[in-house]
């Protein structure tokens, strides 16, 4: 059964990548990330590198762990969480000491390499709204320190957790909150303009912040640690590929603050797509030729059906991945759990303690799953076929044990007394009389796994989830209704079509 | 040839022999005890039954009376004692098999709700691969007094009560067993449905001939329908006589207060 599973996602990945390796430009979820990538990935072409692209890579575990195991070979990456988050080392001010620490460290042990940097700094920044600002006399941290008690936080979950964020802000400037709630980038910013929350973290490039005229505060104790951005590349592109890294190097210097922070409010304020922003900017920098369209679409006006409409091609494309995903997922889920769910009806000792057990998967998060196979499967489709096939156990093997072992007690009591054999009488009563049971489990499984297979884009599998985490990232609600609202169709044409197999496999001609 | 059946002499004289002297019992029982955990279901049990003759067991809820059906095909396997099935310990034999011999009638018939009537009746004869199956269950059908026509094709919820007992009944028959259990097979019907199968299981039985075991709980059923009846009583047998010898003489106390009580004595 696992001999067939692992071929299923052979099959996947081969069909992933079929020829000879392109260069693999990966980024993380978040609007400044897409774009740098965007920009490498096209500089590269422009120079006849073949590219595939992996955008929006769960967050930095998942980005970076594609690059460590070769699944990715390029995404663009700061210093300060290479030191602080990767490295994890003691945050340092010097932004030189801070990039010659990381380039040698990346390069002993992963033989990595992270090329000049870019040329700006996105480092955090603790932002208020601008009446609080003014009311409360708020112009650095340490203004921040003396009132914080009485103002609420929302800072994203990462932020909370890392020494360079909020436990350390707190040993700098002894700064303490009326409360924290995790936020997602994504509502951060809606949450501060309508008063929900007081402080925000956020990044010194951010478009958002001129578009809620926000005060960023200022670090005046020198507490973040310099966040240059800079490209992080690979062992394989490093030692192998010499024209990549040339083209690569080509860009280092050339974006100043003013310039990224500009590139960043197009993408999410303006709401224009990625590859024009990267392309206009590549062109502006002289790195490609071509001309700037002078007229630009207010695109983000447009209505969510129309954007779909244009997009229609791609979200066709998104979406059949999408399927590919849950059905090769599901059918090898379908593959195990029955066999076992009709096994386990033979150990009725130890059939609760391995359902629970595939229950235990089902309440991991998905992310974290995700993130604990990349070591051992990289980032793409294989992945993700894993991640959506054990979630999808579950619910089959619930309701496969539970329906075989509840079907028409009656009637097997009379089967066993007239001589049938147990397998018999798991063949010619149980399995027929449970399968609506059955189906139904794999009814509940089909639509967790549309659902859940929306984060397949967090590692590179592409589908529909890839609009919803672009979205996300950009707070473009368009973009995120133009994945969810074709996984929400495909979630009920599968209920609906795996409804019609029910009645079809139901005993006693309905 | 079987029971209290009258055999011809040379002489011409007409001799009634007790089955245990012409030929082994159809089923015995012998000693046979059981426990279920701490609950003793059966405690030393010996019984036999003639071929041909139809036994009765009664008793109140937990006197036995079931297990001590279910150790006749095996359902049950006794911690002591032995059973006997044809002169046979079961106990040596392949329970499947020995099942597939013995005509099995559950309460609430344990028809199997996704087959269509005929093959349900047809199915000891599938199982054990026999020939022309469906021809039997049809036989069987009109045995029971139902027109395989009418019937054959239709489901089992399809069915009335009473009718979906006498497929049950018809099952148990198909290949003609010689020995037909039979576990409270009528006690979930009503009175008058009851009556009709009461009086159908009777005109079979003369007809075929078999060897039957019922538990019931109705003690005017097992006077009705059987030639000896087995009282029991805690996983001990209390009495076994027929209706008559139980009537007129009641071997204990417990016995003869059951009997007052369901007012056939």
């Amino acid at each position: 059964m696992s001999a067939l599973l692992l071929a299923l996602l052979w099959g996947a990945a081969v069909v992933q990548t079929p020829e000879a390796a392109p260069v693999v430009v990966g980024s993380k979820p978040f609007g400044e990330s897409y774009v740098l990538a965007e920009m490498f990935a096209q500089l590269l072409e422009a120079r006849g590198i073949r590219v595939q692209r992996r955008l929006g890579l769960g967050a930095t575990e998942i980005a970076f762990g594609a690059l460590r195991s070769g699944a990715a070979d390029v995404y663009p990456e700061y210093t300060g969480t290479g030191l602080l988050a990767i490295l994890g080392e003691r945050p340092a001010a010097d932004p030189a000491e801070v990039y010659d620490r990381v380039s040698r460290e990346f390069r002993r042990r992963w033989g990595m390499r992270w090329l000049p940097p870019l040329g700006f700094e996105n480092t955090y920044a603790v932002a208020v709204r601008r009446g609080t600002a003014d009311s409360l006399g708020l112009r650095t941290l340490s203004d921040l320190a003396r009132v914080g008690a009485r103002l609420r936080a929302g800072l994203t979950p990462d932020f909370i957790g890392r020494p360079d964020g909020l436990p350390g802000l707190q040993g700098a400037y002894g700064l303490r909150f009326a409360g924290v709630r995790a936020l997602l980038p994504a509502v951060k910013y809606q949450a501060l303009a309508a008063g929900e929350v007081d402080v925000i973290d956020g990044y010194s490039t951010d478009g958002f912040i001129a578009r809620y005229d926000l005060v960023v505060l200022r670090d005046d104790r020198r507490f973040f640690p310099p966040y240059e951005a800079a490209a992080l590349i690979g062992r394989r592109l490093a030692e192998h590929r010499p024209d990549a890294v040339a083209a690569l190097t080509e860009l280092g210097g050339r974006l100043d603050v003013e310039t990224m922070r500009r590139l960043n409010r197009r993408l999410e304020v303006d709401g224009e797509p990625i590859p024009r922003v990267a392309r206009e900017a590549l062109v502006e920098l002289g790195l490609l030729g071509g001309t700037i369209e002078p007229a630009r679409s207010a695109s983000r006006r447009q209505g969510v059906w129309q954007y779909m409409w244009e997009q229609r091609r791609t979200l066709a494309s998104l979406t059949a991945r999408h399927l590919l995903l849950v059905l090769i997922s599901l059918g090898a889920a379908v593959a195990v759990a029955v066999p076992v769910g009709l096994g386990l009806e033979r150990l009725p000792g130890g059939a609760e303690g391995v359902i629970r057990g595939a229950g235990v998967l089902q309440t991991l998060p998905g992310i974290a799953l995700l993130a604990f196979m990349i070591p051992l499967l990289g980032i793409g489709v294989a992945p993700a076929l894993v991640a959506l096939f054990l979630y999808s156990l579950y619910p089959i093997l619930r309701n496969t044990y539970s329906g075989v072992r509840d079907a028409a007690p009656e009637a097997v009591a009379a089967g066993r007394a007239l001589g049938m054999t147990p397998r018999q009488i798991l063949r010619w009563v149980r399995l027929p009389l449970a399968a609506p049971v059955i189906m139904a489990g794999i009814r509940t499984a089909a639509v967790i796994n549309v659902g859940t297979a929306t984060l397949a884009a967090f590692i590179g599998a592409g589908g529909l989830g890839d609009p919803i985490a672009a979205g996300l990232a950009l707070s473009d609600s368009r973009m995120i209704l133009s994945g969810a609202l074709p996984a929400a169709l495909l979630a009920l044409l599968v209920d609906g079509v795996l409804g019609w197999c029910e009645r079809w496999v139901r005993p006693g001609g309905g | 040839m079987h029971g209290h059946a009258p055999l011809a002499r040379g002489d011409g004289r007409v001799l009634f022999l007790p089955m245990s002297q012409s030929r082994p019992a159809a089923l015995e029982a012998v000693a046979v005890a059981k426990r279920f955990g701490p609950v003793t279901a059966l405690d030393g049990v010996s019984l036999e039954i003639a071929a041909g003759e139809c036994v009765a067991l009664i008793g109140e809820s937990g006197s036995g009376k079931t297990t001590l059906l279910r150790c006749f095909n095996r359902l049950t396997h006794p911690d002591q004692g032995q059973v006997l099935v044809g002169g046979a310990d079961v106990a040596r034999g392949d329970p499947v098999l020995l099942r597939r011999t013995i005509g099995y009638v559950p309460q609430e018939g344990g028809l199997l709700p996704h087959w269509r009537v005929l093959r349900n009746v047809a199915l000891v004869p599938w199982l054990r691969g026999e020939p022309d199956g469906e021809a039997k269950a049809s036989a069987a059908l009109r045995l029971v007094g139902l027109e395989p026509e009418a019937f054959a094709r239709r489901w089992p919820r399809d069915l009335s009560g009473g009718q979906r007992q006498r497929v049950a009944v018809a099952r148990a028959l198909a290949l003609r067993p010689e020995v037909v259990l039979l576990d409270e097979p009528f006690g979930a019907l009503d009175a008058i449905t009851r009556a009709d199968l009461q009086s159908t299981f009777l005109a079979v039985r003369r007809e075929l001939g078999f060897t039957a075991v019922l538990v019931t709980h109705d003690i005017a059923e097992a006077f009705l329908l059987a030639d000896r009846v087995a009282v029991l009583r805690e996983g001990r047998l209390e009495q076994i006589d027929s209706p008559e010898r139980l009537r007129t003489a009641p071997g204990t106390p417990y016995v003869a207060e059951l009997l007052r009580r369901a007012r056939v004595a």
